[in-house]
Formats: C-alpha cells, sequence, structure tokens
C-alpha cells in the first residue's frame, strides 16, 4: 500500500498550442488577458503577490509562488475549502508552446477524512474557518 | 454560490466544539450525549444542540435502544466533498478553450 499522506490528487492538463511562449505567457501574466479567459482578477507577476480571482461562483484566494518567464508560473488556489496549488509549465514546441496545467490539492487527506481517520483531518477543517468567513 | 451542499457542510463544521464532537464520533465510533458530553467540557443540552445541527447538515444520525441515542458520524455526507478533481478538471477543460480562442484573437 502506499503512504496516503505523501498522496496528494491533482488535475493535469496538457495542450499544444500553435503560439510562441512568450505570447502563452503574456496570456498567463496579464491582467487584462487574464480576465479574458480564467477570471476577473488583480493578478501581478510577482513572488508573493496575493490576489483574488472571482468568478460566478465565488471568489478564489491566490498567492504567486513562482515566476520564471516564460517557463514557469505557479500560484495557490484556496477555494471552497479547497487548498491546492496551480503550476502552468509552457516548453517550446517545434509548433509553438506545449502549455502544461497541474492542480495539487489535498485530495488524499479528504479522502482519509471520508473513511473516518483522523490524521490530517485538523489541517482540512482547519481551513474551513476561512473560507466560512469569506462566503456571506 | 452554487454549492450549498457544501456550504452546509461548511457551516457545520466550522465551529470547533462541533468538529471535535464530530472527530470524536469518526474516531470512536457510536457514542450516547452522555459519552460525548463527558469529553467536550461543555454541558450535555449544548452537545445535544451541536448533534442536532451535525444531522441537520446529514454528518450525524442517531440510533434510539431504550432511552438512549447512540450517535454515529455519517462520513458518506463528505462525499460532495470528494468530486474536486472531476469538477476541477471540467473546469479547466472550459477555462483552456477560452485561453485557446484568447490567443487566436491576440497579437503576436
Amino acid at each position: 500500500m502506499t503512504e496516503p499522506s505523501r498522496q496528494t490528487r491533482s488535475v493535469v492538463k496538457e495542450r499544444d498550442l500553435s503560439h510562441p511562449p512568450e505570447k502563452v505567457w503574456r496570456a498567463l501574466t496579464q491582467k487584462h488577458l487574464i480576465e479574458e479567459w480564467l477570471m476577473q482578477n488583480d493578478f501581478r507577476p510577482t513572488v508573493g503577490h496575493r490576489f483574488d480571482l472571482e468568478a460566478e461562483w465565488g471568489r478564489v484566494t491566490c498567492e504567486v509562488v513562482a515566476v520564471e518567464p516564460p517557463r514557469k508560473l505557479a500560484y495557490t488556489w484556496q477555494a471552497h475549502g479547497l487548498d491546492s496549488v496551480v503550476t502552468w509549465t509552457l516548453s517550446e514546441t517545434p509548433t509553438g508552446t506545449r502549455l502544461r496545467m497541474e492542480q495539487t490539492g489535498f485530495g488524499a487527506d479528504q479522502e482519509k477524512a471520508y473513511r473516518g481517520a483522523t490524521s490530517g483531518w485538523n489541517r482540512f477543517l482547519d481551513r474551513f474557518e476561512t473560507v466560512v468567513a469569506d462566503m456571506d | 454560490m452554487i454549492l450549498q451542499p457544501h456550504d452546509v457542510i461548511f457551516k457545520s463544521l466550522c465551529d470547533p466544539t462541533r468538529r471535535a464532537i464530530f472527530e470524536r464520533l469518526c474516531r470512536e465510533g457510536e457514542q450516547t450525549v452522555a459519552d460525548l458530553t463527558g469529553h467536550a467540557g461543555i454541558s450535555q443540552p449544548a452537545v445535544s444542540k451541536h448533534l442536532g445541527i451535525l444531522r441537520g447538515a446529514g454528518l450525524v444520525d442517531g440510533r434510539h435502544e431504550g432511552r438512549q441515542t447512540h450517535y454515529s458520524a455519517q462520513t458518506a455526507a463528505l462525499a460532495p466533498l470528494l468530486d474536486w478533481t472531476r469538477r476541477m478538471s471540467g473546469f479547466w477543460d472550459e477555462k483552456l478553450d477560452d485561453l485557446e480562442n484568447l490567443l487566436g484573437k491576440m497579437d503576436q
């Protein structure tokens, strides 16, 4: 059996884009462009910058954790009590850019909670308080 | 907000005392109000009130046996929180479509 405490669930998306990395990077990091495809935001490509994304279903609270133009961008993603990290990786290809998005969250903790185990519970549930405070 | 079932679960578990009661039920299995009161550090009526809220959220169920009610954690009620991966996957598919459309419209 694998060690559950070290597992997190991920969502991974890869796309081959017929645009150069520099251009894709702009779409990922410029406020007015992010707004066009993702959500309303107050993004700045600076490590440590905290920003919010506003969607019709609620707010996502983020903090920039990596900025390496035009190769890697990462930010934390906190919404509905689920704390995760979104990492964008851009690699140049002969036809443009391979864009990879990986979102890693606390899936393993939630599964443990589901089974009624207690390890990981507190860390996971403590986040509820923050979320609930933001909900009303 | 479209995630009402989540809201109810979040709200019922955001109180530390209720969370402690729920965690104890997860850990120890079935408990009576008296069992729970011994550990909660609050009065029996207060524990009952918390159990009522947890029951309302579907997180706790009560089984009557004689004059006692045995409470148990309903971890299945947490299921709405578990489809996170599936929901985020759909979300990103849609957003990446929008990103591709945007790139097509942008200047080099």
